[in-house]
């Protein structure tokens, strides 16, 4: 039985605040995605206003065929983490993050978790853009829009113009391209907020 | 009372006969907003069953955040609350309709949210 006096909803299980406010209504989703070790549980970290939770999630291991050479029966399987954070608004919109890896070998997991998200914030560390290729494209093909957000990390070259890097991801005009340290609140709403805009100024054309 | 589009019946079909059959299973994905019903707890429950139901005694919790609570699979939650759904001890519904993604005025107000919240 419980009673319905704050102070045991204060002290339950849902006290820690993850149970929804009453207020929730619609709920929306981004995918904060990149390569590993990018940023991105240090950008949901910074935005959300529960403590970040996570998922664990089974991959089954694309090694079948390896596995039945080598004689043996069972698939092998790993679990990966997936962070998720969430953002309540005004107007009862709750805006959920997920920490999305890039991989390849992540796809059905990604197809899963990308499931009716509004977009995707790639976050791609400049001094190895090349880890951000993989991403990129699984983004693009899900049909994902998304921005794009260089993580500031000390050592990154400073060199590079915006036409070089937006030339080395081969990004389309169109698609936002931002700064971002995730360990700043501010900057990572910043980077979320350059997604959401891209989001209202291209909508697909049935939708305009 | 006015009558219904399509002449749908005003009694759903589960209702009617019932509660035997049941309409197709709730859709459920990972962000399915899932609440209590209310109704007692049966005996017979498995112990996640339970839980499931002791957690959503507190409040809504969208499946994710029941998985990383009770620190069970999504997929693992998903048929848990099927389940619960088919004895009318949970409800669900979406998190938004689908079309909505694209609806300008929902994308809008995202952003006038995050906006907010920088001022905070
Ligand atoms: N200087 C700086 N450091 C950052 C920034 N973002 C993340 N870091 C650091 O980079 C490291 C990795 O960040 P994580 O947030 O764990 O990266 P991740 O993408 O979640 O990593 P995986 O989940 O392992 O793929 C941590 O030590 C962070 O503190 C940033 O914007 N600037
Ligand atoms: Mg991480």
């Amino acid at each position: 039985m419980v009673s319905a006096t704050s102070s045991t909803v204060d002290t339950a299980a849902g006290g820690d605040g993850i149970h929804l406010p009453d207020t929730a209504r619609d709920l929306v989703k981004i995918l904060v995605t990149g390569p590993f070790g990018v940023g991105k549980t240090t950008l949901i970290g910074s935005v959300s206003e529960i403590r970040p939770l996570h998922t664990e999630e089974q991959l089954t291991e694309a090694s079948a065929q390896v596995d039945d050479l080598a004689g043996v029966r069972d698939k092998s399987t790993t679990t990966v983490a997936i962070d998720f954070g969430r953002i309540s608004l005004a107007g009862g919109i709750v805006l959920y993050l997920f920490g999305t890896p890039g991989q390849e070998r992540f796809r059905p997991l990604w197809d899963d978790i990308a499931y009716g998200a509004l977009g995707a914030l790639v976050l791609v560390d400049a001094r190895r853009i090349d880890a951000s290729f993989d991403v990129l494209g699984l983004v693009e093909e899900t049909g994902l829009p998304y921005a794009v957000a260089f993580n500031t990390f000390p050592d990154a070259p400073r060199h590079h113009t915006p036409e070089q890097l937006r030339a080395a991801l081969d990004l389309e005009p169109t698609t936002p391209m931002v700064t971002c340290d995730a360990r700043e609140p501010n900057s990572s709403i910043d980077a979320l907020l350059a997604l959401v805009q891209h989001l209202i100024d291209h909508r697909p054309a049935e939708h305009r | 009372m006015t009558p219904r589009r399509g002449g749908r019946p005003l009694v759903p079909a589960y209702l009617s006969t019932g509660g035997v059959a049941r309409p197709s299973r709730t859709h459920l994905e990972r962000l399915s907003v899932l609440t209590g019903s209310g109704e007692p707890a049966p005996a017979g429950l498995t112990a996640a069953q339970a839980a499931l139901l002791e957690e959503l005694e507190y409040g809504a919790l969208t499946v994710v955040e029941a998985a990383a609570l009770l620190r069970l699979p999504v997929s693992a939650v998903l048929v848990l609350a099927a389940d619960l759904i088919d004895h009318d001890l949970v409800l669900a519904r979406a998190p938004i309709p689908p079309a909505r993604r694209f609806d300008p005025d929902l994308l809008k107000r995202v952003a006038d949210g995050l906006r907010d919240l920088k001022h905070r």
